[in-house]
Parts: C-alpha cells; structure tokens; sequence
C-alpha cells in the first residue's frame, strides 16, 4: 500500500497506510507501551496502556487500532500521556496483590517493567484487594486470578492460534474473569501457549511454578526432541547435585522455525531427562544373569572386544547395527561410517516412520521441490494428504492456521478420517484407508469410481493452482508416493514434503542408516567415491534390515547387536530367545525393552544434553546446543569413537578433528569465569571452529558438509541460529532398477499429542497429561 | 481427545424446551445474519420457561447455535438479569438506586427481607419468594419500586408492600 506521511512526537516518519499506529511508532524507535496489543492475534483494545492525543481528535486514541492516515499529528511524550498511563497503571494495580516476590513472573512480568518504567510511586485505591484462591486447571495449567490484568492475550490465542478455544471470560468488570471450558477445568490441546503469552503471572505452569527465579537459569536455545518438526525451544537449566537440569521449556525469544509455538511435548515433556530410573553407570551381564555396573573403561573394553573378535572370526556380516531416530545427525553418520568401515558391515538401519527413499528418488534431479516447514506458513496453497497434523506434527498444524488466518491460505485435506484441521480447510475428502495409492493416481488422471464428485473438484482445485505445497503422511509410500510426485510435478510450481515422525528421523535416513543406502541416499552398489574415504573394510553388498537382522539372530547368524538409542524389541515384540547367541550392546537412557535383553548396556545422553545437528523432517537442518548435564552418562557420539578407538581404529580417519586450526581456549589471557564460553563465540563468529577432540559434533558436521549430498549449507548461518533447509535431491542417486520396487520397511509411530514413542513412557508430565485428557473424551463420548 | 467445542448434548433433534419455544427458537436463529446474535433472547425466553437457565439449556442453546458452551456462558454470566439457579415462584426485585433510595426504597427493602426471612439473592424454604436488589427499574417517576416476575409495583410503603405479597401468597394457594 502507498506510504503516508505522519507526525510523532515532531518527527516526520512514514509508513505504509493501514499500518497500525503503535507499529509504525515501533519501527521507527517510539515505544508505546500496551498490553492487549500482541502482533499476529486480533485486536482487543481492551488495556487502555497504549493511549496517545491525535490532534483534531476528541479524547485520547488507543495507538493499537488507530491506522495511520496522511498528515496525522500525534503526542506520546507528553505530561497527559505520561499521566494517562500513570492513570492506566494504577487501575491495572487496583486488585493486583502485588506478590512479586513468590510469583513465577517476578523478573520478567511485564507490568512490573511498565510500573518501573511509567507508572506512578503510590496509589490512591484504600479498598481491600479482591481475592480468589488459585486454581488447577490441568496437570499443566494454573490459574491466579487475582494476578490477571485481563488483556485476553490467553483468549485469543487459544482461540485464534491454537484454534481450541478453551478459555473463555465471565462476569463483567472488576468481577471479570478469565474461565476454562469444561466448568473448573480444561479440556483442551495443553499446549501452554497461554501462560507463555500471559504478560503477568495469573497463568502458571505445573512443570515450573515456584521452582527458581528467572535469572538464576542459564537460558539455551536448541531443539526439541519429540516430533519430526523440529521446534526451537529455549531450555532454562540450573545446577543441581548431579549436573545441569531442566526446568523450563519455552520459546519467548520467538526465534527459529516454530516463532513462539511449542506443544506441550515441547514444552514440558522434558522431564525424562529428570526420571528416576534413569541409568548412569554402564552394565554388563554377570555369568548369573544379572547386570552389574561396571567401569566405563571396562565396559568399553569388554564391547571393543567383543566387536573385533566378531568382525575378525565371522566376518562383518555377523555385526548388526541399529541406529536412533533422535540421535544427532553427526551420531547418525558416524555411525554408519563405524558400522561401514571399523566393523565392516551393511547390516545398519534405524526405526523407519516413512518413506523418504521414495521421494528422493521420485525427486531425483529436481532441484528445490522439497519444502521447507516454514513454507507451510506461508504458501497460498496446501494440499495435505493424510496424517493429522493437529496429532502427530503440532507446529506444521500451527503454521497451517496461521497461514489461513493472515494470508488466507487455501488448505486442501484428503483424508480415511475426521481430522482437526477440516475446521481451516477450503475443502476436504474422506478416502478410504486403504486408498491412498489409488488416490494418488486418481489425481495423476487415472479414473476410478471409488472416488465421487467431491474427489474429482478436489482434483480439479489443485490442477488450477498456480503454486502448491503438497505434504502427505506414511499412508503414502514407494510407487504411491512417485505417482504423487507426478501429479505434483505436472503442476506449475509444487514443493513437497514427507511425514515422519521424530525429531532426527529425516536425519537418520540422510545419514544413511540404510543396510542398502549410504549417506544422501546414494545406492550401495553406487559408493559415490565413499570408498576412498571410508577404506577396504567397505562392503557393496546390501546389508540386513532390522526384521531381517533378528531373523538372523534366531538363526544364529549374528554374533554382535549395536543399538544405538532405538527400543526395537518393544516396536517389533522381540523374545529373548532370537538373542540368545547374539552378544547384545544397547546405549540408551533407560533400561528399555531391547535393553533388558542386552549384554552390555552404556547410559547415554540425550539430545538436550549434547551438540550436533538435527534434520526436521522438512529438511530444515538446525543447530542442537547442548543445555542440560547428568553425571555419570556419555553421548553417544563419544561412545563411538571410543570403542572404534579401544577396537584400534584410526580415530583421526573416522573424525577430521584437530585440523587446521589452533585454538586459543583463554590461556593466553588468563582464566576467568566465562572466559572459554566468549572465546567459543568469537571463535564461531570467525568461522574457525575448535574441533580440538574426536568427540566435537563439529567435527563431524566438516565430513558431513563435504560427503553427503544435499548437505551443502551456510555453515557461517547454522551455527549464528538460523535453520538451513538441505534439499537432499537425490542428485547423488542414479536410475537403479532394484531400487524401484525397494520395500520401505516403515512403521510409523501413531504418536498423538500426547505421546511420544519410547521416550514418552519415560516423561511423567506427558502421561499425565495423555491420563487426563483421556478422561475428558470418554466423559465427552458417553 | 474431545476438545469440547461444539456442545456436545443433547441428541440433535431432541429439545427440552416446549414445543413452541422449540419452534420459536427455529425461527429466532433465522432473522439474524450470523446465527449467534439469537443467543440473548434464546437465553431470556428459556429463563422465562424453565424459572431459570439451566445447564441443559445451555448446552441446548448452544448447540442450536453452533457455539460452545463456554461461548454461552460468557455471554450469560455478563448479565444480571440471566440467572443459573431456581428462583422462588415471585421474585421480588426491590430498587434501591437513587430515586427510589431517596423515596424509602432501602426501607422496603429492609421490610421484605424482615417479612419474608431471607436476604439478597436468597429464597424462601417454602419457595414461593426470592429477593433481589436491584438497579433502576425504570419507574423513577413513582419511585420507590418494586418489579414482582414482569409485573411492577409502585409509590410502596411497607404496608402497601405487605399487602402485595399477601397478595402473591393468596394468589400461589388457588
Ligand atoms: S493450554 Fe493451549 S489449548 Fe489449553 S487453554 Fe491454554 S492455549 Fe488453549
Ligand atoms: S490470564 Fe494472563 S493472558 Fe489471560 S487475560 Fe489474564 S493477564 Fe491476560
Ligand atoms: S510440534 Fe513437535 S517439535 Fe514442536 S514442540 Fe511439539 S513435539 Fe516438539
Ligand atoms: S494495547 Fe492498546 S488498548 Fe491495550
Ligand atoms: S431508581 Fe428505582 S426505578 Fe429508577
């Protein structure tokens, strides 16, 4: 829109016309204070904080929705506004109990920075306070009354935002109050949006309500471990007798793909990493059955051994490995280089919740047709088939309804069953479960009569669209998925994108945790020239899948198992008995199902307790920093290379470490608290990375940037916080015939919102919150 | 999860509203532009047949109008008048705003609540009276007032105010 030209406190400043008058005042360095006023949300007028004098103009103007026009002259910085807000201020006091000192927001409430920076010393209100006991609404939410500012900001974006609508207010004026759904309670997404966006602390949460203070937590920005969309989350640590623990989960610095979304996995099923039965000494099975804790140096030697004597007397094919889905990207690959050229073995695969071979392969050559999550947010068209975001992937829900909200997206939903997001959708089709292939064809053009007029102006919308985001769940696999793809490529401008279900899973599979695939997909028999860097050892017979892997261990073909951070025995009902001659190693946090069968097991970290890169499943690749500390565990970066290390591998041929650069850690100046931190920073800040041991992600991440396909990213922008989106393009994967009729092997986790695979049984909050909203649908569905 | 937001009882089809309140409520959620704007008066007119608007109400109304029970509930809970409990059979509603303060209405008021035994808001054991004090009813100009269920009552002293719910007593036992 066409500028207009204003006037503000004497300055001339322009603005496009229909710019809201607090936002212009914004960009240009005023500040008008407000509370209501939250961008994105509707707008509420309701706080009374943003008042400003508009010459010509009768009385004073809320600046949160008054639009700018030409040639208006507006005052903020004047006696009246100074005492307009003063005025405002105290009536906001009028029944707030002022109990900074135990309230969770103290230190960072903004009423108490508006009272410190405009509002007055005393106040002129005699009357007793109203008060009202705090409330539990959820296992996550409470609620103080007497603390609300009523701003609405919790209305609108249950509302809005999470399109929920649990919250609700009541009564009228200073009796007003803000009210759950379901009488005294919430039945709702627990997402705890509305306490992240509550200026003041009336909405706390369960997790860290009267915990700490904001300023006694070390604030780390990394990612979350739970779905595949990768959400930014800033964890709030603090020390405790045994390391660094979590205390809080939010992200109100609105940095990174997600802004200020999390759901409640995100923010408040950290608490794993706090669980009791956490393991942190390594275990070996006693000649009597029983574990016992062992040294780290012991346990290592005993595993190393035991590889080696594997690999040299039976040969590497009797090694099998199995690789984590929330794994770093830097373990992923390394362990597949370990696996590939220390042990000798294909056998290596991971927990598989979709099929991204076929998409790559279906995309091969294509450049930039793979979308990244941020494209859901703001495409003009989406065609979402299967899945149901709202469950299994929150923020892509989320940036859906955005996009509809303030771009008016068209959102296309075919689906076997009712899902949340119809509620958004310009149009939507039920198709039967079993139908997606079908379905996929009957959109390249292939007739069927299982699909009725609804599917035929479904397909007919899409064929106009001029520019398409196609994102489709693991319904759709292998030949289904080229057929989409070609129905997606015979359109002007389509990018897609491929459901899986955790954090790293997209990662696991670029890293190539494939018995028949090496990193970026590229076909075994191919080798891409990785047999130069990863030596003789390196096989070019396809490997065994997991399946696969334990039929060889009934079968007494496998001497040695390596887990890496995966629960196979659970997903697939594993007996002791297929183990009985397989020596077992499991690396986990837990004693898991696979666990319980092992013969060694090593206490590793997890993902918020260490460094690397994770790929959503977008393919937006994001840096991880590592926040929390256990004592007593090891990542499982370093248990690789410690035991390919004790096996007597070249560690500096499995990780480029120590090249090139030399760093000054602080010496040279002196030490001095946070010495070595902002030397990390300066360091990073110039591209020159420490890389000073074999256990340095970025190390790794050196091998991973210059090996695998796709993985050609800003490295300067990765580390400075901002995603990368890889476009593994399969341009590494030539025309393979075996690999057309590739079975994918996936069994997708049928996760909800409030479950979160393995690792989820291990969350306490989570449970209880999945317990609790379980109640409320069978009260719901009597 | 059920995540509320459609009221959810009762069945379609099924009311528990009279029949012609049923219908009059089909027509109502037609005049309006957006159905919603129906809520106030479907709220009144249910308050009018059932003495009170009752959860089943709400839920119903909702449901009539595609919007969550809480959606209903914000809206009821702003208003005086709309009440979520049983009232006595009369419910006398005596103003003691400004004009009918300066005429003796405060008097009435403390008469009825010695009369009748109970306090603001409160109802007989027998159930045939509630007292409320209200706001301006509207009848300033023969002040002090009193508003009986839709009926008003004028220029009352405490004697003229006895003889009215003596009035009401004898009318309940016919
Ligand atoms: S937790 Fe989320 S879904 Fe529940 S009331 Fe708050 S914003 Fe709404
Ligand atoms: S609870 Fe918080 S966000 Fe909601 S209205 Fe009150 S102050 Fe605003
Ligand atoms: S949407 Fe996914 S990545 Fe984001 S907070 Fe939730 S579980 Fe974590
Ligand atoms: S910010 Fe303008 S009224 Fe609240
Ligand atoms: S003041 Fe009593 S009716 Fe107006």
């Amino acid at each position: 829109m066409a500028d207009v030209t204003l006037t503000v406190d004497g300055k001339t400043i322009t603005a496009p016309a229909g710019t809201l008058l607090l936002e212009a005042c914004r960009k240009v360095g005023i500040e008008i204070p407000a509370f209501c006023y939250y961008p994105g949300l509707s707008l509420q007028a309701a706080c009374r904080m943003c008042l400003v004098r508009i010459e010509k103009m009768p009385k004073l103007q809320t600046a949160c929705t008054t639009q700018v026009t030409e040639g208006m002259i507006v005052a903020t910085d004047t006696d009246e506004i100074h005492q307009a807000r003063k005025a405002m201020l105290e009536l906001v006091l009028a029944n707030h109990p002022l109990d900074c000192p135990v309230c969770d927001a103290g230190g960072e409430c903004e009423l108490q920075d508006m009272t410190f920076k405009y509002g007055a010393g005393g106040s002129q209100f005699v009357e007793i306070k109203n008060h009202r006991e705090e409330q539990q609404w959820s296992p996550v939410v409470f609620f103080d009354r007497p603390r609300c500012i009523l701003c609405y900001r919790c209305v609108r974006v249950c509302n809005e935002g999470m399109d929920v609508a649990a919250l609700g207010i009541q009564q009228r004026n200073s009796g007003s109050v803000i009210a759950p759904n379901d009488q005294t309670q919430l039945d709702c997404e627990q997402c705890g949006m509305c306490i992240d966006i509550c200026p003041v602390g009336a909405l706390t949460s369960d997790t860290y309500r009267y915990k700490t203070r904001p300023w006694e937590m070390t604030h780390v920005g990394t990612i979350c471990t739970h779905c595949g969309d990768g959400c930014k989350t800033t964890l709030g640590v603090r020390r405790s007798d045994d390391g660094m623990q979590i205390v809080r989960g939010d992200n109100r610095d609105k940095s990174g793909l997600n802004g200020e979304f999390l759901c409640v996995k995100g923010r408040y099923a950290f608490d794993f990493a706090n669980n009791e039965e956490r393991l942190t000494q390594p275990l070996v099975r006693q000649p009597n059955g029983e574990f016992a804790p062992v040294t780290w140096e012991d346990a290592i030697k005993i595993v190393a051994q035991k590889f080696r004597v594997a690999r040299d007397d039976r040969g590497g094919a009797s090694i099998g490995v199995i690789g984590s889905t929330r794994n770093t990207n830097e373990e992923a690959y390394l362990l597949q280089k370990v696996a590939r050229s220390a042990f000798g073995t294909n056998n290596i695969d991971h927990h598989r919740t979709t099929d991204y071979v076929a998409l790559t392969r279906a995309l091969a050559g294509k450049k930039h047709r793979m979308a990244s999550i941020a494209d859901a947010g703001s495409a003009p068209a989406i065609f979402v088939l299967g899945n149901d975001p709202t469950e299994q992937h929150p923020l892509l829900a989320w940036n859906l309804r955005t996009n509809v909200r303030h771009n008016s997206a068209r959102i296309y939903l075919a689906n076997h069953r009712d899902i949340k997001l119809q509620r958004q959708a310009k149009s939507s089709i039920q198709i039967p479960a079993d139908g997606y292939a079908a379905f996929a064809r009957f959109l390249g053009g292939e007739e069927n009569s299982v699909f009725g007029e609804d599917a035929k102006a479904l397909r007919d919308a899409l064929r106009n669209e001029p520019s398409l985001l196609i994102v489709f769940g693991s319904e759709l696999r292998g030949s289904a998925i080229d057929a989409l793809a070609e129905f997606g490529l015979s359109l002007p401008d389509t990018k897609f994108a491929c459901l899986g279900d955790y954090v790293n899973s997209r990662g696991a599979a670029d890293m190539g945790l494939y018995p028949d695939l090496l990193p970026g997909y590229v076909p075994i028999e191919q080798e891409g020239g990785l047999r130069a860097e990863y030596g003789g050892r390196m096989s070019q017979q396809a490997g065994l899948d997991v399946a696969q892997m334990f039929e060889a261990a009934a079968r007494n073909e496998l001497a040695v198992l390596y887990v890496v951070g995966d629960d196979p025995a659970e997903r697939l009902g594993v007996d002791a008995d297929a183990l009985r001659n397989t020596f077992v190693v499991v690396q986990d946090m837990f004693m898991t199902a696979t666990a319980k069968l092992a013969d060694v097991v090593l206490p590793t970290s997890n993902l918020y307790e260490k460094s690397g890169t994770v790929t959503n499943t977008f393919g937006d690749l994001q840096l991880v920093k590592k926040a929390a500390d256990r004592a007593g565990v090891r990542s499982d970066l370093e248990l690789i290379v410690r035991i390919a290390d004790t096996m007597g591998e070249d560690v500096h041929a499995l990780v480029p470490f120590g090249k090139g650069v030399r760093a000054d850690m602080g010496q040279s100046r002196g030490v001095q608290s946070g010495e070595a931190d902002r030397h990390g920073i300066w360091l990073a800040a110039h591209n020159l990375e420490p890389k000073l041991s074999p256990f340095d992600p970025n190390a790794v991440l050196d091998e991973i940037q210059r090996l695998v396909p796709g993985y050609n990213f800003d490295r300067m922008e990765l580390l400075a916080g901002t995603s990368q989106h890889v476009d593994a393009d399969g341009s590494g994967v030539m025309e393979i015939s075996r690999f057309a009729n590739r079975p994918d092997g996936a069994m997708p986790s049928a996760d909800t919102l409030f479950t979160s695979g393995t690792l989820g049984h291990y969350s306490e909050k989570l449970n209880e919150v999945e317990t609790f909203q379980a109640k409320k649908s069978m009260v719901a569905a009597d | 999860m059920s995540l509320t937001s459609i009221a959810e009882n009762p069945k379609p089809g099924s009311t528990i509203f009279s029949p012609e309140l049923a219908a009059r409520f089909d027509k109502l959620v037609t005049l309006y532009p957006r159905r919603r704007s129906a809520l106030i008066p479907m709220l009144l007119y249910a308050q009018d047949e059932i003495g009170y608007v009752s959860d089943a109400a709400i839920a119903e109304i909702g449901q009539r109008l595609d919007i969550t029970v809480l959606d209903v509930r914000n809206v009821l809970t702003y208003y005086s008048m709309l009440r979520t409990k049983p009232v006595g059979k009369y419910n006398v509603q005596v103003c003691t705003n400004i004009s009918c303060m300066l005429r003796g209405g405060q008097e009435i008021l403390a008469h009825c609540k010695d009369r009748l035994g109970i306090g603001h808001k409160e109802t007989t054991p027998d159930g045939l009276f509630s007292l409320e004090e209200v706001e301006c009813i509207g009848a300033c100009s023969w002040a002090p007032a009193v508003q009986v269920n839709y009926d008003f009552h004028e220029e009352l002293t405490p004697e003229s105010m006895d003889a009215l719910l003596d009035e009401y007593r004898s009318k309940a036992s016919q």
